[in-house]
């Protein structure tokens, strides 16, 4: 069986259906466990005192924000060398994921800034790749929404697409790239030294897979909806013209 | 509910935006995908009973 398969709209909407409410009840359990876990039963962080719940929020979404637009990527460039339209209607469903995804990562760092920084905004390398990031998104939902040809859309969002990836990898790797600015490096590494407090760092886990899975669950919804609405233009165009 | 001390209005103030936004995301989500099942069943209601027409004559 191949993967092209599910590039059939209706093996996608047989399959996701199946699919579908496994993946949001996981999700919910795992929202519930690791945001409360974080939030009632870790404790504080000898320098940031409560503040350090907020990473709960943060580090998910704003990795989450990074993720999805590279998901963006890759369905749009199988949307320009295959012509998938499932491809392509699923980048369109994620946008307004990874747009909401990344208004969460700017606005929980600005309030965690302030009591930490003693600022709410700085123009550090990664933050400004962030916001800049987040225009390229309400950029692409607005290309979407501005041209009528779907097909034209798909093409241009496509490209757009391919630009605003670069400040998706600048945003991730900021820091080793300039090596200067307020934000701190990763919260989870590899390496024992430079990773977060272990007491920290299961629920943090749980937190990431639960806002993986929220992703997948409300992608497969926007997708089945974006297939739908595509379905429905075609029949109305078809009532018009008969 | 722990004690947040003095950092309690940064820490409920970043849970309070957040989960808010994932809520109207859930939502906004839901009610765009019901409102276009509802046109969908309208629209493929309307080309089954013109369907039944033509075939009963």
């Amino acid at each position: 069986m191949s993967i092209w398969e599910y590039a059939n709209p209706v093996r996608f909407m047989r399959t996701s259906a199946v699919i579908l409410p496994w993946v949001a009840v996981a999700c919910l359990i795992c929202l519930v466990v690791g945001l409360g876990w974080g939030f009632f039963f870790t404790p504080d962080d000898f320098r940031q005192g409560s503040t350090v719940k907020i990473i709960y929020l943060h580090v998910p979404a704003a990795m989450m924000a990074i993720n999805i637009w590279a998901m963006m990527l890759i369905t749009s460039l199988i949307w320009v060398v295959r012509r998938h339209h499932v491809s392509v209607l699923a980048a369109k469903a994620a946008a307004p994921i990874g747009a909401v995804m990344t208004v969460i990562a700017l606005a929980t760092g600005a309030i965690w800034g302030q009591p930490i920084w003693g600022t709410w905004w700085e123009w550090d390398p990664r933050l400004t790749a962030f916001l800049i990031l987040f225009l390229f998104y309400l950029g692409y939902i607005a290309l979407w929404a501005a041209i009528d040809n779907p097909d034209t859309a798909a093409d241009l969002t496509s490209i757009l697409c391919l630009v605003g990836s670069v400040f998706a990898v600048i945003s991730r790797y900021a820091l080793n790239f300039w090596n200067q600015g307020l934000h701190q490096g990763a919260s989870l590494s590899l390496d024992a030294e430079e990773n977060i407090s272990d007491v920290f760092w299961l629920p943090l886990v749980i937190c990431l897979v639960g806002f993986g899975l929220l992703f997948v669950t409300l992608l497969l919804v926007r997708t089945r909806t974006e297939i739908r609405a595509r379905r429905l233009m075609a029949l109305k165009l078809r009532e018009r013209v008969s | 509910m722990p004690d947040l001390g003095s950092y309690s209005v940064y820490v409920l103030s970043a849970y309070a935006v957040s989960l808010s936004l994932l809520v109207l995301l859930v939502l906004s989500t839901l009610r765009q995908s019901a409102q276009v099942r509802a046109e969908l069943a309208v629209i493929e209601a309307r080309r089954e009973d013109r369907r039944e027409a033509r075939t009963n004559g």
